[in-house]
């Protein structure tokens, strides 16, 4: 048979339309859809019994309840407890990313032993014995040498007895040189002490408050327990409760807040000043409480005020005009319970003092001290144990004065001048750091001078559950369960005004080889012998637990949580009668505390000012950012690997910028490439970046993106309290 | 008795955002990311490919500083009703993938029926439909915390918001042991409705006069995105801020919005 050309047109035709008309393509194009969606690969998570647990989250001094509900032995979803009556049910972004901390992929798997140099990363997996010894060996040799004192800790841990157990742990052993990273919570009692005298947490009745001035505290940003703030916004909301915000940028506070007034960056209390000098001009402070309960006003305080800080002075100080400042002082002394407070972002540093006292003296005007709605002192009583009996060695140790100076009350810590004692050499040398639940080497000021200080440690132990930016840098890793695996205490809720005690629980069993640091300690402490094994003679660390919490310890275990929401905060006649209130802290200078801490840099090679800020989708501290987190994150602050600078049009007109454009930033500490991201809502002059970014260690969904402000940013002591003061730095920007 | 029980009501599940209250937080987000088993990448800078099903959109007026406002605008699938359940993704998808569910006015999205034509994408106008480019990869031994109750999805498919529907399932076979015939309005909420820091969103059925959803939706200050196109989103906002209100739809320079 001839194929022509007509024969083999009609055959292809035919053969095209009989397989469109066959059903062979949608049986192809249905055998395609199901093949390509039937990957392997894809998990199909597995059923079981479904439960639910309660316990409290401490990934943050927020002390929220968690319900955890789990499918057999896995846990798959954290929510908030609904009956916790500091969340009520709600929960913040990093809470619910805790699973992702529980089984992800930083997690130090078991004790880890340094090989190679430090930093490097080569690490030999070794034994909880052999782990226990190697720490035990080392400081049984420092203390038998005599030289306790040069043994040091760092913790963030928020558990109340485990921070107990290591100052039990240092002065049986005889060191002390043991460092809590302070927060705003400090820089609170320290203020409570100095100004109200005695030992107190700060609580804020803000749920009846009738007007809140906040001075640069980050409210809707993380402060406190995040989210009963946002609570309490809600009701202010709904109240008609005025929400003053003060800051250079325009945060979520700010966003959230009915006025919003942007000061010059760290003239906060300036400002609060300026309104002190208005109310005391006007005569519109409380004169019951003022007269009657306090002292200093009128010479100390006033004086200053009078001379120094008239609205039209502060005016050319915060760029704040006059009337304004007018403005919010009548508001502030004519609302009714009104609150003023401080504490510069999330409060995760513990800031310059005079903002504290600036902030409180403000709080004492309008007499909202320990009154409902008001700035409260809030004591949990828990039982104290027995005191330690050191022997002679501890003695010796315990005779050395603090590498931080701590001339300060006892109970603060300054690890930023720590960290300068220890890099500086001057003093006796540290031989040893034991870290717990922190990570100094990312999130302290001056990440330089950290790694300087660390580099001139010879032993340096982690118990770190995660892979971070410290324990990649230390010489042993003794890995922490995390939160979701063990029992820990929490005493306080930061911020909030009714007493609380909680304990959290054990929501899975451990995932990875890990032990409590606790029960590390009190092994240690057993290995040692002397007075540091009689001072920790304890079973484990939930004897610990149950001798600290003492009749309570049963009942948390049932109902996660106490709060004394009867609690009534003293009377002025029982608080302030013999004790009187005091606008500046006695021994102190009046000139001195109300001095402002300066910007290091200086302006002629530094044009720009840069600030660190804090975010609910960014977790800065000991917590690295989980990946749900990261992924929230807007692609104006992180745009693959480079972090975003925020900078007003404006300025960045002036510099020849545009959105997105490659940049360099320049500070006295240190050069970072960015790039740039114009934003109406910050002031023109200044540039801010956000903490939490920058990590080294970590894995592949946090290392390396971005920058840590925290490398840019100079440690600046407060010249009164010691505490780390810094708030900004001065910076250049230039095109890269 | 008989006839009050022959039929059950059609219910109209939706949401009421109060944008007053709103922080920008991000807990709807990732609440929602951890309960539908949504994935991730080491890079999610890319927010054309990140998959959110909540989004949290930030608005500004747009002046300079320092009279610059911005507001936080959470956006789920607003399970579009359009007229009489021909909302603009149901009506253009080939597959039957998605649906509008006249019992529920729930939008589904059934991932083994789409094969990825996208067009669903292209017809929402609230960008609220994403698509698989990846595979979805957890870190070795984060599958663990993957959520029974939904599907994690293959690539080539399109996902979004399903009110977590599962919820709703859940909770009728609850009720259903319980002996009884309608769930109450506890017994059915969404993830990001119950994390919600703020008491942000309210999420009920729009039909049901006992639900907070009904009376907050009459809200002289409550309005819809980009209502004029018909859409007819069951996704109500609240804002006290006309120009967040403005911000909702296309209007004119000189025009004011509805309310």
């Amino acid at each position: 048979m001839k194929i022509d050309r007509r024969c083999f047109l009609s055959l292809a035709v035919g053969a095209g339309a009989g397989i469109a008309l066959s059903p062979l393509p949608w049986k192809l194009t249905d055998d395609v859809s199901i093949w390509s969606q039937n990957w392997p690969w894809t998990p199909v998570p597995k059923r079981g019994e479904a439960k639910t647990v309660h316990s409290i989250c401490t990934l943050c001094p927020g002390g929220c309840g968690i319900s955890v509900r789990k499918i057999d032995d896995r846990a798959v979803k954290i929510e908030g407890m609904k009956t916790h009556p500091v969340n009520q049910g709600g929960i913040c972004a990093l809470g619910l990313s805790g699973l992702q901390l529980l089984y992800g992929p930083t997690r130090v798997k078991g004790p880890l032993k340094r090989v190679g140099d430090r930093g490097k990363g080569q690490w030999m997996p070794i034994s909880w014995d052999q782990a226990i010894r190697e720490v035990t060996e080392k400081l049984a040799a420092i203390r038998k040498a005599g030289r306790p004192q040069s043994v040091a800790w760092i913790s963030g841990a928020s558990s109340n007895t485990l921070n107990l157990l290591l100052d039990r742990f240092s002065q049986a052993y005889g060191t002390p040189n043991g460092m809590r990273l302070p927060t705003l919570e400090d820089a609170y009692a320290l203020t409570v002490s100095l100004m109200n005298g005695g030992k107190a947490r700060i609580g804020f009745d803000f749920e009846h408050a009738g007007y809140v001035l906040s001075l640069g505290a980050g409210l809707l940003d993380g402060w406190g327990s995040p989210v009963r703030m946002f609570k309490a916004n809600a009701h202010w909301k709904a109240a008609g409760v005025k929400l003053v915000q003060v800051e250079p940028r325009l945060s979520r506070t700010a966003a959230k807040a009915d006025t919003w007034i942007s000061v010059n960056p760290g003239t906060e209390a300036a400002l609060a000043l300026g309104m002190a000098h208005v109310i005391l001009t006007e005569s519109l402070y409380k004169a019951d409480f003022v007269d009657s309960y306090t002292e200093g006003l009128m010479e100390g305080f006033r004086n200053i005020v009078l001379a120094d800080f008239s609205p039209e002075a502060v005016a050319k100080v915060t760029g704040v005009d006059a009337a304004t400042i007018t403005m919010l002082a009548r508001e502030f002394a004519k609302a009714k319970r009104p609150i003023a407070v401080c504490g510069r972002g999330q409060g995760t540093l513990p800031g310059s003092l005079d903002l504290f006292i600036a902030t409180h003296a403000l709080n004492a005007l309008v007499g909202n001290l320990n009154q409902p709605g008001g700035v409260w002192m809030v004591r949990e009583e828990i039982p104290s144990w027995p005191d330690v009996q050191p022997d002679s060695v501890a003695k010796a140790g315990l005779g050395y004065p603090r590498l931080d100076g701590g001339r300060t009350p006892a109970g603060i810590s300054l690890p930023n001048r720590f960290i300068q004692a220890v890099a500086s050499g001057k003093d006796y040398p540290v031989e040893a750091l034991l870290v717990v639940e922190s990570n100094p080497l990312y999130t302290l000021n001056d990440t330089a001078l950290v790694r300087q200080a660390f580099s001139k440690i010879p032993f340096i132990v982690s118990f770190s559950s995660f892979m971070d930016d410290t324990a990649a840098w230390s010489d042993l890793i003794l890995p922490n369960p995390i939160y979701l695996e063990r029992a820990d205490d929490v005493v306080g809720v930061s911020g909030y005004p009714y007493p609380t005690i909680a304990l959290s629980q054990p929501v899975v069993k451990p995932q990875c080889n890990t032990r409590p640091v606790g029960d590390v300690l009190l092994q240690i402490g057993k290995g040692l012998g002397d007075s540091v094994a009689t001072a920790l003679a304890w079973k484990d660390f939930n004897a610990c637990l149950e001798s600290s919490l003492g009749e309570r310890f049963k009942s948390l275990k049932k109902a996660v949580v106490w709060v004394d929401k009867g609690y009534q905060p003293a009377a002025w006649d029982e608080v302030f009668a013999t004790e009187r209130f005091s606008f500046i802290p006695k021994g102190i200078a009046a000139d001195a505390v109300l001095k402002p801490v300066g910007v290091p840099g200086d302006a002629g090679s530094f044009p720009l000012t840069l600030m660190a800020y804090d975010t609910m989708r960014l977790s800065n501290g000991y917590i690295g950012n989980p990946p749900f987190l990261t992924k929230i994150l807007e692609d104006t602050v992180l745009k693959q690997t480079d972090g975003l600078v925020e900078i007003n049009p404006k300025t960045a007109k002036s510099l020849g910028f545009d959105e997105g454009d490659r940049a360099q930033i320049e500070t006295p500490k240190g050069k970072a490439l960015v790039k740039v991201h114009l934003d109406d809502g910050i002031m023109p002059g200044v540039v801010a970046m956000p903490r939490g970014l920058g990590h080294e260690a970590y894995d592949a969904y946090l290392a390396g993106k971005g920058i840590n402000v925290n490398n840019l940013i100079a440690s600046v002591n407060d010249p009164v309290s010691g505490f780390e003061a810094a708030w900004g730095i001065r910076a250049k920007l230039s095109k890269a | 008795m008989k006839n009050e029980h022959s039929h059950q009501t059609t219910k109209k599940f939706g949401m009421v955002i109060n944008l007053d209250l709103c922080t920008g937080c991000g807990s709807c987000m990732v609440a929602c990311m951890a309960e539908n088993n949504v994935p991730f990448k080491p890079d999610e800078t890319d927010k054309l490919k990140s998959i959110t099903w909540m989004r949290v959109y930030r608005l500004t007026n747009g002046k300079p500083f320092p009279e610059t406002d911005i507001c936080y605008l959470p956006r789920p699938c607003q399970h579009c009703e359009g007229h009489e359940g021909h909302s603009p993704c149901v009506s253009v998808c080939p597959a039957t993938a998605t649906d509008y569910d006249s019992q529920t006015g729930i939008v589904s999205q059934i991932y083994t029926r789409c094969f990825g034509c996208r067009y669903c994408m292209a017809a929402c106008p609230y960008h609220a439909r994403y698509f698989n480019w990846y595979d979805p990869v957890w870190p070795d031994g984060m599958e663990k915390y993957l959520n029974p109750n939904v599907s994690p999805r293959m690539r080539g498919v399109v996902e979004k918001c399903s009110f977590c529907y599962h919820r709703y399932q859940a909770a009728k076979d609850r009720a259903y042991v319980e002996g009884q015939r309608e769930i109450a309005e506890e017994d059915y909420q969404t993830a990001c409705t119950q994390a919600c820091p703020a008491g942000a969103i309210t999420f009920g059925d729009l039909n049901n006069p006992e639900h907070a959803v009904y009376k907050l939706k009459q809200d002289p200050r409550a309005f819809r995105l980009l209502e004029r196109l018909g859409t007819n989103p069951k996704v109500y906002y609240i804002s006290s801020k006309e120009w967040v209100r403005k911000a909702g739809d296309n209007y004119l320079p000189d025009e004011k919005p509805k309310k």
